[in-house]
């Protein structure tokens, strides 16, 4: 677990031990005193104790070096690295420990904290200002809503779909909810904990009881890249069934579009091919990579994506009436999302538009919900008095 | 103390309207303290409920018949202005076109209000105790008020505009229905006013003239925002909502039976009660009315002549202070 300390000290405490006798005992000592990583200020201090030829951290900091060495320790088997990193930091990261030819990626075994991904789980570390919000703790205060899977048959996609319908706490047929869509369904279910979430807002009278629609598609990089049979699933197959069966607004005030990295492409593009059906969008880390001139360089997985978003540049319309976008400030992707923004904001939509220090990451997606829920859907807050 | 409630004027002594007596509670889902008040009280025989601030969830009031030992006669008035606002279409068109207009004035007030407060925040911010910063700041929140009471007032004048093209005295559609309530009402041995939506239920209550067919010493007991219509002023409040400042907001006049008094149920939740300096600025801004915090367990009874019990409710004091009341 991560050691904060608001404030530098005069010495940070590794150059406390270097500075002294160094033992087994001085060592052990050390870290039996404290706990890892220590943040101290600005400075982050990692340390890993074993023997190697090389020991790095690896993160995903976009500004930084992606792999940082640490230093042995003279006389010892302690490596440390320390790096600087701004207050309300988030970060997650591995250890890369080097024996000769062999190079293994390690979650930080002195910190309990991590976070899951469809890639495994990584260590996480915060300095000082950076909370988990309670939020996104289970409350057992907030009714829970419940989650019902079902198969969708799409003729535009040639198959059936798993789609996951959350309805709300106390759902009733007699009255009328908004829909939200949700690219990468199980991984905002399962990384993000957005059900938790979504019982927590709406329990807490921030959000309206709402249905929302997680999709999936095990073909993300295509599907949610501009694909046309995607957009046409969803705004001419999903969003008409659902409303035929379930007790919907029906409005475009009431639908929304969301999604993350590529699944906020998807869920633009679909909003840019049905403009004026889904009206509200809340679109994180989207990947909305773009070339001014030249070919840009991020694979040929973004080449529909570069083509889509230089187009729309080009030509960019008013799709939807609020729109909330956010980007970690650690991410590849800022300058992407920053440049996005005046775009939709010149083609006549709302837009809210957030950052934080954090990386592309589910958990940085998760922490951005209430805000971006709240704004586009908000809630009787003002009104109800239970 | 907080410097800017020096000229704050004190507390009026809240009171019932008029000879009867009136309960108002905290939230009953956790701590529902309704039978054993009523008890408390001597408030016998069947209760008329009104469950309308729940919407369509109305008639789910089983937990509330058997909190209450089955003596509820729910009155029905979400159900009662669906079917009115159905077989009216005139009714329904003009009730519309009114809400709509309140909605607007209500939008149009927060803009005004987001500034007006900004300006009180910022001037409580400035370090110093001169008289120049005190009256300016004293200006500021007098400012507030009087946007506040401008407020009340256009949005009675829209009711009044409004009360002769909705006739709703003579109006078959809500005619019957208004009987109906009535009846129950008097055979009944009070009136309990359940929360939920406050301004669906504050429609609902004045649309059958619920208070209109109370007998003169019926007691009346409200809970969340039951409490809150009951009262002169219906105040809206949350100190950390996600979107916006927080500024606590006047929504209209409410139904005047109890005076002086503003009703705030789930303080502990929706106010920072540890932050002096907001807790000091609703305060001074809704005096001399006083703030009473309603959280669960929470009771206070009030006749003409003032409070005569309160249990786990607090006060919201001009200085800032947060204290338990008891009596």
């Amino acid at each position: 677990m991560t050691e904060v300390h608001d404030r530098p000290r005069r010495r940070l405490a590794i150059q406390e031990l270097a500075e002294g006798r160094i033992t087994r005992e001085a060592v052990d000592a050390f870290l039996s005193a404290h706990s890892f990583p220590i943040v101290e200020g600005r400075n982050v201090t990692f340390v890993w104790r074993g023997h190697a030829s090389g020991v790095n951290l690896r993160h995903w900091i976009y500004g930084l070096p992606s792999s940082q060495p640490f230093t042995q320790m003279a006389h010892s088997d302690l490596w440390h690295v320390t790096v600087q990193l701004p207050e309300s930091s988030r970060i997650e990261y591995k250890f890369e420990v080097v024996r000769g030819p062999a190079r293994e990626w390690i979650r930080d075994p002195r910190n309990d904290a991590m976070a899951r991904d469809p890639f495994g789980a990584n260590s996480v570390c915060h300095t000082a200002g950076h909370e988990v919000p309670e939020w996104t703790r289970e409350d057992p205060d907030a009714r829970p809503g419940h989650l019902e899977e079902m198969g969708f048959r799409s003729e535009a996609l040639g198959s059936t779909r798993p789609v996951t319908l959350y309805y709300p706490a106390r759902y009733r047929t007699s009255r009328r909810y908004p829909l939200l869509i949700a690219h990468d369904g199980p991984d905002y279910l399962r990384y993000s904990g957005v059900k938790t979430v979504l019982d927590n807002l709406i329990h807490r009278l921030e959000i309206p009881g709402m249905i929302v629609a997680f999709i999936e598609s095990e073909q993300r990089l295509v599907e949610y890249a501009d694909h046309e049979p995607h957009d046409r699933f969803l705004a001419e197959e999903l969003l008409p069934g659902l409303e035929r069966e379930l007790p919907l607004e029906g409005r475009p005030s009431g639908r929304g579009l969301m999604g993350a990295s590529f699944g906020a492409v998807g869920a633009f593009s679909t909003a840019l091919r049905y403009p004026g059906t889904f009206g509200r969008l809340l679109l994180q880390s989207g990947s909305f990579a773009f070339s001014d001139v030249g070919v840009h360089e991020r694979g040929p997985v973004f080449d529909p994506v570069v083509d889509f978003v230089n187009r729309y540049r080009d030509d960019p319309v008013r799709v939807a009436q609020r729109v909330y976008v956010s980007c970690g400030t650690y991410e590849s992707l800022i300058y992407e999302n920053r440049s996005f923004v005046p775009l939709l904001q010149a083609a006549g939509m709302d837009v809210r538009y957030e950052e934080a220090r954090d990386g592309h990451n589910w958990e940085n997606w998760r922490d951005r919900l209430r805000t971006g829920l709240s704004w586009l859907f908000p809630g009787p807050l003002w009104m109800m008095y239970e | 103390m907080t410097t800017a409630a020096k000229e704050a004027p004190v507390a009026k002594e809240p009171a019932a309207a008029g000879r009867r007596q009136v309960l108002l509670l905290g939230p009953q889902r956790r701590e529902p303290n309704l039978a054993a008040e009523l008890d408390a009280h001597g408030i016998d025989g069947p209760v008329a409920v009104v469950t309308s601030g729940w919407q369509e969830r109305e008639d789910e009031v089983e937990e509330l018949q058997e909190h209450l030992g089955g003596r509820t006669r729910p009155l029905r008035l979400h159900a009662r202005a669906l079917d009115a606002f159905e077989s009216d279409g005139d009714l329904a068109g003009k009730h519309r076109e009114r809400q709509e207009i309140l909605r607007r004035m209500q939008r149009l007030y927060d803009v005004r209000l987001t500034h007006a407060m900004a300006a009180v925040a910022e001037l409580d911010a400035r370090p110093g105790e001169d008289d120049t910063l005190l009256e300016s700041r004293e200006a500021a929140l007098k400012a507030v008020g009087d946007l506040d009471r401008e407020h009340l007032l256009d949005i009675r004048e829209v009711h009044e505009r409004f009360a002769q093209p909705l006739d709703l005295a003579n109006r078959k559609a809500i005619a019957r229905h208004r009987e109906e309530v009535a009846e129950i009402v008097r055979d009944s041995a009070a009136l309990a006013i359940a929360g939920g939506h406050v301004a669906v239920l504050l429609n609902r209550l004045r649309l059958f003239d619920v208070v209109g067919a109370l007998r003169q010493r019926q007691p009346v007991i409200g809970w969340s925002a039951g409490a809150m219509v009951l009262t002169e002023r219906v105040v809206l409040y949350h100190d950390s909502p996600p979107q916006g400042a927080g500024n606590a907001e006047l929504l209209e006049g409410g139904l005047g039976l109890v005076r002086n008094l503003v009703a705030l149920p789930h303080a502990q939740r929706r106010l920072r009660l540890d932050d002096p300096e907001r807790v000091s600025r609703l305060a001074r801004r809704m005096a001399p009315r006083l703030c009473l915090a309603l959280d669960d367990g929470g009771a206070v009874a009030l006749e003409s002549r003032g409070i005569t019990s309160a249990a786990g409710v607090r006060t919201l004091d001009v200085d800032g202070t947060v204290r338990e009341m008891s009596r």
